[in-house]
């Protein structure tokens, strides 16, 4: 039996390789908490020899909250804010993952009109994310012009949200057996006059982007990461797709109304940066698509089943329950003993944490700027790392 | 690969695994197949849930663990996928509070390391022949496992009764 525990400071004073050339020496450099590429505070020690990443050490925690320990004194409606402030760009559906959960847990029907509209919600807010991500990815590989395209859709799909639910980035919408607030009556036209101008944009990144040469070689052939590789260091969403895998839940177990649309799972074919970027614009395009099935036929009724106040008692138990956000399987494990409103323990499977120790192992042996490619491929959200 | 819905039924994949392993056990009150492992044996059987034909439990969801402060004990959880058959499990085992001491999965699945590396931060479970456990999220000097329901620290305020 071995158990050693070890501190992130015998890692850091670790005797460094003698130079391995004359003109080389390694040397640990601090990239980050604040780092233009971090999005938010994530800290990651790179091992360099000259300007050659040897080996990356991640050190999450900056904005590490304890949410899960204080879901334990919360009841289950009370925890819907809290994961809206783990992957803020995909708020929506992290609600819908909690909502999930409860509701087939405690036996809470939901009607036609709540998954269709649950649904439309979930795939505006993808674009919403990947358009904020392509723009980012611009500005990280230096393209500032791209930021500010991207955040233009990002405050047009903002809108939107902002009309129906009355927030932009914490959305707090998806209940346990509804939805917080109905639609409006000129929702269904507003998106509708939205998509063909979205599509026009997706055209737009494609001129703008895609076919730049400096781009494409700071992508292609860059990080490669095989679907098997992929599947056994957990990740999943657009990382693992990129890598030829096609695990999708919309497709895989359908959730919502996503078994009554067609659309395609995008895979890559190489692994590498350039496949990560493209899965998620013709992601972009597929959520267009699904968007154009639903928005035309929003069926009538309630939009909860279950009034606001009603106290919620999950069985005893296990209770688990995933969905596909813009990042991969976010999933809520909850543990009730049966008798509380509160869960005994609750755990959240957040994307991004674990995508986010591919780089340990697909990094080494690039330079510090395929470093910023292969990050910002990944689309790390820091406050869903760190919970 | 990603084929859509499970490819066998709860029934039959709980035969499966017992007749391959007779220690393992149903666990009750779980919205999937749940099985309980007695913690010698669960490195074996994961082994096998990962690499048998039928079962290929290729995907590592989640691992956490849940404390049980009467029964003076952690079960930990394991959620496991398969992306070839579609079909969901949970791996549970039981482990003492005093020496709470798993066997580490690393060898099987890679991103156990930083599973099991917040499970060892946030409540303190020890990992065998785990490559590199340390803390993920708190600082090397934090005292204590704040997701263990014991946890005390100064700033802390109790909720009203």
């Amino acid at each position: 039996m071995s158990v050693q525990v070890r501190t992130l400071d015998d890692l850091l004073h670790a005797p460094l390789d003698a130079d391995s050339e004359l003109t080389t020496q390694e040397y640990l450099v601090n990239m980050g908490p604040q780092h233009p590429i971090a999005h938010g505070s994530l800290r990651v020690v790179l091992r360099l020899d000259g300007e050659t990443v040897k080996h990356v050490i991640p050190v999450p925690g900056y904005v590490h909250r304890g949410v899960e320990k204080m879901c334990e004194h919360l009841t289950y409606r009370q925890i819907i804010p809290y994961t809206d402030r783990l992957d803020y760009l995909s708020a929506i559906m992290n609600n819908w993952a909690v909502a999930k959960t409860v509701e087939k847990a405690a036996n809470i029907p939901t009607n036609e009109r709540i998954d269709t509209i649950r649904t439309i919600m979930s795939e505006l807010q993808r674009l919403q994310s990947h358009a904020l991500w392509w723009g980012v990815t611009g500005m990280d590989l230096g393209a500032y012009t791209a930021f500010l395209y991207g955040f233009r859709e990002r405050e047009i799909i903002g809108e939107i949200f902002e009309e129906t639910i009355g927030a932009r980035l914490t959305m707090n919408y998806i209940q346990p057996g509804g939805l917080m607030y109905d639609i409006k009556p000129d929702f269904a036209q507003k998106v509708k006059n939205l998509l063909p101008y979205l599509k026009g944009c997706i055209e737009q990144y494609e001129t703008l982007l895609s076919g730049n040469v400096i781009f494409q070689e700071r992508l292609r052939n860059i990080g490669i990461l095989d679907g098997k590789h992929a599947i056994a260091l957990g990740c999943t969403g657009p990382v693992l797709r990129a890598s030829g895998v096609p695990y999708d839940l919309r497709a895989v177990e359908p959730y919502g109304v996503y078994d009554k649309v067609n659309f395609n799972v995008v895979v890559g074919e190489v692994g590498d940066c350039w496949d990560r970027y493209y899965v998620r614009l013709e992601e972009m395009r597929e959520s267009v698509r699904i968007v154009e099935q639903l928005i035309d036929n929003i069926p009538e009724g309630p939009h909860a089943t279950i009034r606001y106040n009603e106290e919620i008692i999950l069985p005893e138990g296990l209770h688990y329950g995933q969905v596909e956000t813009a990042r991969g399987v976010f999933g809520v494990f909850i543990a009730s003993d049966g008798k509380n409103k509160c869960p005994i323990r609750l755990h959240f499977r957040s994307p991004n944490f674990n995508n986010l120790w591919i780089v340990t192992a697909i990094a080494s042996g690039w330079r510090i700027a395929d470093f910023i490619s292969i990050q910002s491929s990944l689309d790390l959200v820091i406050p869903d790392i760190d919970r | 690969m990603g084929a859509k819905g499970q490819s066998m039924d709860t029934k039959s994949l709980l035969a499966l695994v017992v007749s391959l392993h007779p220690t393992v056990q149903r666990r009750a009150n779980a919205d999937r197949l749940a099985i309980v492992v007695p913690v010698d044996d669960l490195l074996e059987v994961m082994k096998t849930l990962r690499d048998h034909q039928e079962l290929k439990f290729d995907l590592f969801v989640a691992h956490t663990a849940i404390d049980q402060i009467e029964a003076n004990r952690f079960e930990l959880v394991y959620i496991l996928s398969s992306t070839m058959h579609g079909n969901n499990i949970y791996v549970t085992a039981y482990i003492g509070r005093e020496n709470p001491v798993a066997p580490s999965m690393v060898a099987l699945w890679p991103i156990a390391e930083w599973q099991e590396r917040e499970a060892y931060d946030l409540l303190g479970l020890l990992y065998d022949n785990h490559p590199d456990l340390r803390r993920v999220f708190l600082e090397d000097d934090w005292i204590g496992f704040p997701l263990r329901k014991d946890y005390r620290d100064p700033y802390m305020l109790d909720l009203p009764k």
